[in-house]
């Protein structure tokens, strides 16, 4: 590195006209360039990894005619500001920004540039140039409720909690209502790990829980520990959890929900090239192939199956809704009478558990 | 034969050549790392080390340099203190948290009432917190002699789980929907920590952070108490017979070294950060530890080594997205810093000698 500055440009000029600058971008105009910045490292299993798969969803369906680039493990705050920045600058126009957390910096940056499309996932906050998307992975609890509640001879079905935020405990909900409703002797153990990606902490959940007599794991953390942990115990079922974790099948692993992001990422890039995208909260479920249940393994019951099965395609169709009626809170009111299902609002901010579920949620 | 032969005094030139020596390690190495990668080196190196300073989009860049070097800056500076008399405040990550957590609290106690004096009480309170949470392995270490490493370090996952709790609980936005994380302090002007100058990324953080490096050279080149703690670190035994009361020391580093480090917590969230949420320190006290050994515990080497360091993270994002270079390389290449540089120490007390004896 002793070379100054002139021939250090010169020596890399060649090499840098195939590197993409954002001068070079708006010289291939026709090239749409989309961002995409994660929380985790791409190689997570989990959350990350399954947004990367979207990503490479766009590059395969759209070849040349898009460009993606992607930061890893950016930390929620100031460093998501600096990235979506500089992605902006760089000639991005589409940008999905994968966390919770990057819900203020997305609005922030997107001020400056209102040229620049941003899809924030999992968030609240929408601007003129801003959209939400977000996948209504309750719909495939129910489906694990009901598979849980069947599966179960100790009658104690464990559940690995993140972090009690309403996506959470949505979950938790909709697998105790359904669990309950295939065998009313069902109870939930609870653990909060305050992670979402966390081996040691998930296994150590998950050693807990089955001390504690649960013979089912559910799990909202991403790694493959509590799957490990239930192995080894011996007769312990498990879902896989944003991705299918398919190295654990058929048993502990006897299904899972998969984050399946692709089709969206390639209606909202198909959009902003045709020119035709608009700000929209989007919440898409098992229907709209967001939210994906894997394989139903055959370490569970035939007819059980056939149950899971059936209820899958119910909420597919949008012929029953896992919030219906006649449900109560936890404290004994009233929540949706008989046949009423719940409106989005309270389910986008749910912050109660129903009747049934011991325990509360942690403040 | 190669031999190692300790020098009787630490040399002052190498003291200050490891640096630069470890750096030009670090790029040759991160050079071939990236190559094996597939990438080009000079590529690689210029996007990491050239364009956030005087490339395309330097001018964003350049302020977020200011704005990413001032919280580790801060954090060193305290900590070096400490690590020259030889106390290891391992735990500055958990001061910062809890300076963020006392800070954001007091303003956020206010709200919705505007007044010039709520920003200074929020520094106070910030600066207090860490204070206080570094006070808990100061005292322990003084009165039951327990180690502050590991006092400390434990306390950050205790401050973590604090931290969890008000994001969840007692700070939490009560008009967010029930989603995790405070009010967000950019909109709330009398607790904004804004840019001082618009678009120069000089927040009171940075300015702190500047005030801090002086006074902590003046403390340590001007003043008794510096003497003291350098000549701690170097000689405890000659420290004892000097007068220097080693509480008082352990005291005093590990309060200062959580102060800044609370201040640095308040500062941030306050400003860039802008609320208190789950994850929302992002390991500026541990990064801080290897700021201030890049720096020589030296206050204008801290400086320097946090815009460096500043300056990898920022160019290592601009790689990550233009050549496609992984986060983990970025890392790596960031722990290749430190790695040479504690390697190549070994010339600043010991000496290389060829040959010599071979008869065993």
């Amino acid at each position: 590195m002793k070379m100054n500055k002139r021939s250090f440009l010169a020596g890399t000029a060649a090499t840098l006209a195939l590197v993409a600058s954002g001068a070079m971008a708006a010289s291939h105009a026709e090239k749409l360039k989309v961002g995409f910045v994660y929380v985790g490292p791409i190689g997570d299993g989990g959350w990350t990894h399954e947004h990367d798969k979207g990503r490479q969803a766009v590059e395969a369906e759209f070849g040349d005619a898009v460009e993606t680039v992607f930061v890893e493990s950016v930390p929620e705050g100031p460093d998501a500001e600096r990235v979506m920045t500089q992605m902006a600058l760089g000639g991005a126009k589409l940008i999905f920004t994968t966390s919770f957390g990057y819900m203020d910096p997305t609005i922030n940056v997107a001020k400056k540039f209102p040229d620049v499309k941003f899809e924030h996932a999992t968030g609240y906050k929408t601007a003129p140039n801003v959209g939400t998307y977000s996948a209504r992975f309750y719909e495939g609890r129910a489906v694990q409720g009901t598979i849980a509640g069947r599966l179960t001879k100790s009658n104690v079905v464990g559940y690995i909690g993140s972090y009690p935020i309403p996506e959470v405990i949505r979950g938790i909900n909709s697998a105790y209502i359904h669990a309950k409703k295939v065998n009313p002797d069902v109870t939930f153990k609870i653990v909060w790990a305050f992670t979402w990606f966390d081996p040691a902490k998930e296994a150590d959940a998950a050693k807990v829980l089955i001390e504690q007599g649960a013979d089912v794991i559910l799990q909202h953390t991403d790694s493959t520990a509590p799957q490990a942990a239930a192995e080894a115990a011996g007769n312990v079922y498990t879902f896989g959890q944003a991705s299918d974790m398919a190295e654990f099948a058929p048993k502990p692993r006897v299904s899972s929900i998969i984050d399946n992001w692709g089709p969206y990422y390639i209606k909202q890039t198909k959009a902003v090239m045709d020119g035709t995208w608009v700000s929209e909260m989007t919440w898409d479920g098992i229907g709209a192939g967001m939210v994906g249940i894997g394989e139903i393994t055959d370490a569970v019951p035939a007819d059980v199956k056939a149950e899971a099965l059936a209820l899958k395609d119910s909420i597919a169709s949008g012929a029953y809704h896992p919030f219906t009626g006649p449900l109560k809170k936890q404290d004994g009111s009233d929540w949706l009478a008989a046949g009423e299902t719940a409106d989005d609002g309270t389910l986008a901010g749910m912050n109660f558990y129903v009747e049934g579920i011991e325990g509360s949620i942690p403040q | 034969m190669l031999r190692l032969e300790k020098r009787r005094q630490p040399s002052r030139g190498w003291a200050w050549a490891t640096p630069l020596l470890a750096v030009l390690a670090t790029l040759v190495f991160g050079g071939l790392l990236f190559a094996a990668l597939g990438k080009d080196p000079l590529v690689a190196l210029q996007t990491i080390f050239y364009d956030p300073l005087l490339g395309e989009h330097a001018f964003f860049y350049r302020p977020q340099l200011l704005v990413k070097a001032a919280p580790l800056i801060l954090i060193a500076t305290g900590l070096s203190l400490g690590f020259r008399a030889g106390i290891w405040n391992i735990g500055a990550e958990g001061q910062y948290i809890i300076g963020a957590i006392c800070g954001a609290g007091c303003g956020l106690a206010f709200y919705p009432m505007e007044g010039w004096f709520i920003f200074p009480l929020m520094v106070i309170c910030g600066a207090l917190g860490g204070f206080l949470w570094a006070m808990i392995p100061a005292l322990l270490k003084v009165r039951f002699g327990t180690n502050e490493i590991l006092v400390s370090l434990m306390l950050v996952y205790v401050a973590e789980q604090l931290l969890a709790s008000v994001s969840l609980g007692l700070l939490k936005n009560p008009q967010g929907f029930g989603f995790p994380g405070s009010r967000n302090l950019q909109q709330y002007d009398s607790a904004h920590n804004a840019e001082i100058f618009a678009g120069t990324g000089m927040h009171w953080g940075v300015a702190t952070a500047l005030i801090a490096v002086i006074f902590g050279y003046i403390l340590l080149n001007r003043h008794l108490l510096g003497f003291h703690i350098r000549l701690t670190g170097e000689a405890p035994r000659a420290a004892r017979f000097a007068g220097v009361i080693p509480a008082r020391l352990v005291v005093f580093c590990l309060g200062v070294g959580g102060a800044l480090a609370g201040l640095a917590g308040l500062f941030e969230v306050s400003g860039p950060a802008g609320q208190v949420s789950i994850d929302f320190n992002a390991g500026y006290g541990f990064t801080a530890i290897i700021v201030a050994f890049l720096g020589r515990l030296h206050p204008v080497g801290i400086l320097l080594a946090g815009l460096l360091m500043a300056l990898t993270y920022i160019g290592g994002e601009i790689a990550q997205s233009t050549l496609g270079l992984p986060a983990a390389a970025i890392q790596v290449f960031q722990g290749m810093l430190l790695f040479f540089l504690l390697a190549v120490d070994v010339l600043t007390n010991y000496r290389l000698r060829f040959g010599g004896r071979v008869k065993a």
